[in-house]
């Protein structure tokens, strides 16, 4: 199993969803992030005072598959993630050791 | 006693009016701060109205609209203390008079609003205690005096006036008595109460610019019935002012948006809102002796010199938090020297003729005169006045508490319930729990 994170514009979050669901993924975890690459966040003005916001704000989704999947799903939330524009985020997979359903106590992938 | 119904009716409403900007200013200050200090900052105006408004029934209106004999130019006297017997006084016999009493609430109004401007300064770092025993002790020895200075006469040809009214400097609404003298209370209090821990470092973004808008809309609102109030009756002076409170605050709000277009790429909303502020308090002094041509010039020059005054903080390096200094007191100088230049008797019998009206260099000197007596008076006491404050109680909170928020610190409260997860937990701890008694016991009994 593998775990894909990928952080990316909050603007974009609906159309990985529905990348996702098409795709046959069962379950996500979103939540708030922020942080910055390359770009370096934005310049503000406050009355003539420039405040500069290094991190800026986006959002995490995290989401358990198998490993067979798992290059095709980063395929998936790249291409829904994309606007060509710098800031677009990052995807990423790491290898899982268990997963267990809460609810049933079912492991692996029984439990995606 | 003979009253004139509609001046009362629209004297009535201009206190209303009056009154409405002070929590607007909160609104405009509030949200200009830091969302931990965000109820610090309305607090300190809102208590303005608590305290001044008492004050100014008890001795304020009477040191400052009264006659005290031989000190008559200089300060009012204790006569109408407690508003003892006022109640059934007309301001004038001949039917074109209010009630005295209506003069009184509408002039409360303004001192309120004049301790509450001087707040922004300090925000995020004023001891809550220091600030309310501050807002008494400046309304008694800088308001007053400065409010009879300028505003005060007996009314009878050749009578007694305070010494800037009988100089003939004009000051139809308060430019120096509010706003000159708020500005410079201001940077006062900022000299002796330092920069706030971070400053210039952190530029400390306001936290709320919609609130920022919604105050600056409820103070131009307030404000028709400071200026057209001013007039004292519902006729054609306070028309006159009534407009010219409309156009240069547009051209204030202009002016600012261009320059900073084209100084930093952005018109923004603070800008505008900052700029309809400059363009009130600039055409406050002159609302009713310059031409409505003239006010929208009045404007243009206050909107963008406030907007190149509030950067001179940061090339000076004290910390005015929320640009007193660069709105009201630039503002007010502005204003109250281009009546020197712009104001008119065509408008106004009971203005004067400035520079281009043909009247020569004399009014602009008196108007001089006024905006420097107002500064050093208002500088050099407020100064002493925070110095021994800040000796005697101390005026600053810890730097602890400046971290983590005044809001928690001073007042146990905090504006914004950011998180859910806190939220969730707390609220079901016995620790949280709304009534002290049944936590406080287990307390003890653990103990």
């Amino acid at each position: 199993m593998k775990l894909i994170t990928a952080v990316i514009k909050p603007f974009k979050l609906d159309e990985v969803k529905a990348a996702l669901e098409a795709f046959g993924v069962k379950g996500m975890t979103v939540s708030e992030a922020s942080g910055y690459g390359r770009q370096k966040g934005h310049t503000e003005v406050y009355r003539g005072a420039e405040y500069k916001v290094d991190l800026v704000p986006k959002l995490r989704i995290e989401v358990l598959v198998d490993d067979e999947d798992a290059a095709d799903i980063l395929d998936v939330i790249v291409k829904a993630a994309r606007t060509d524009k710098i800031g677009d985020g990052k995807v990423w997979a790491v290898p899982v050791e268990t997963v267990i359903r809460v609810r049933t106590g079912e492991t692996g992938t029984d439990a995606l | 006693m003979k009253i004139d119904s509609g001046s009362t009716a629209w004297m009535l409403t201009s206190a209303a009016l009056v009154l409405l900007m002070t929590p607007g200013l909160a609104f405009f200050y509030g949200g200009m701060s830091r969302a931990k200090s965000v109820l610090n900052m309305m607090m300190m105006s809102f208590v303005s109205i608590a305290v001044v408004g008492m004050i100014w029934v008890v001795y304020g209106y009477s040191l400052a609209f009264t006659s005290a004999g031989g000190l008559s130019s200089f300060i009012g006297g204790l006569g109408d203390w407690g508003l003892v017997g006022l109640e059934k006084v007309a301001t004038a016999d001949d039917g074109s008079g209010i009630p005295q009493l209506v003069f009184v609430a509408f002039q409360a109004t303004f001192a309120i609003i004049t301790v509450a401007l001087i707040s922004g300064a300090v925000a995020d770092r004023a001891k809550f205690g220091a600030w309310v025993v501050f807002t008494v002790v400046w309304v008694t020895l800088v308001y007053l005096p400065i409010a009879h200075w300028v505003w005060w006469s007996d009314g009878e040809e050749g009578g007694k006036s305070g010494w800037i009214f009988n100089l003939g400097a004009l000051d139809f609404a308060g430019g120096t008595v509010v706003h000159i003298n708020a500005g410079v209370a201001a940077l006062a209090l900022v000299l002796v109460l330092g920069r706030r821990k971070g400053w210039p470092r952190d530029p400390m973004r306001p936290h709320n610019l919609p609130f920022v808008l919604l105050g600056a809309g409820l103070l131009w609102f307030g404000w028709f019935g400071f200026n057209a109030g001013s007039a004292l009756s519902a006729g054609e002076t306070a028309a006159v002012a009534f407009i010219n409170t409309l156009a240069a605050t547009c051209a204030a709000a202009f002016g600012w948006i261009i320059v900073e277009k084209l100084r930093d790429g952005s018109s923004t909303t603070l800008g505008l809102a900052s700029g309809i502020v400059a363009g009130l308090v600039a055409i406050t002094p002159a609302a009713a002796f310059v031409t409505p041509l003239g006010s929208i010039v009045l404007g243009l020059v206050a909107g963008v010199v406030c907007a190149f005054a509030v950067g001179l903080k940061y090339k000076l390096g004290y910390d005015d938090s929320l640009d007193v200094v660069g709105v009201h007191m630039v503002g007010g100088i502005v204003g109250a020297l281009l009546i020197g230049i712009l104001a008119t008797t065509a408008v106004n019998d009971a203005g004067a003729d400035g520079l281009l009206a043909g009247g020569g260099l004399s009014l602009l000197g008196k108007q001089a005169v006024a905006v420097v007596a107002t500064l050093v008076y208002s500088f050099v006491v407020t100064f002493l006045i925070a110095k021994v404050i800040d000796l005697v109680m101390g005026f600053r909170i810890s730097e602890e508490d400046e971290v983590s928020g005044i809001d928690s610190a001073a007042h146990a409260e905090t504006a914004y319930d950011f998180g859910s997860v806190h939220a969730g937990v707390g609220a079901s701890l016995p620790s949280s729990a709304p009534v002290g008694g049944g936590a406080q016991k287990k307390v003890e009994a653990e103990a």
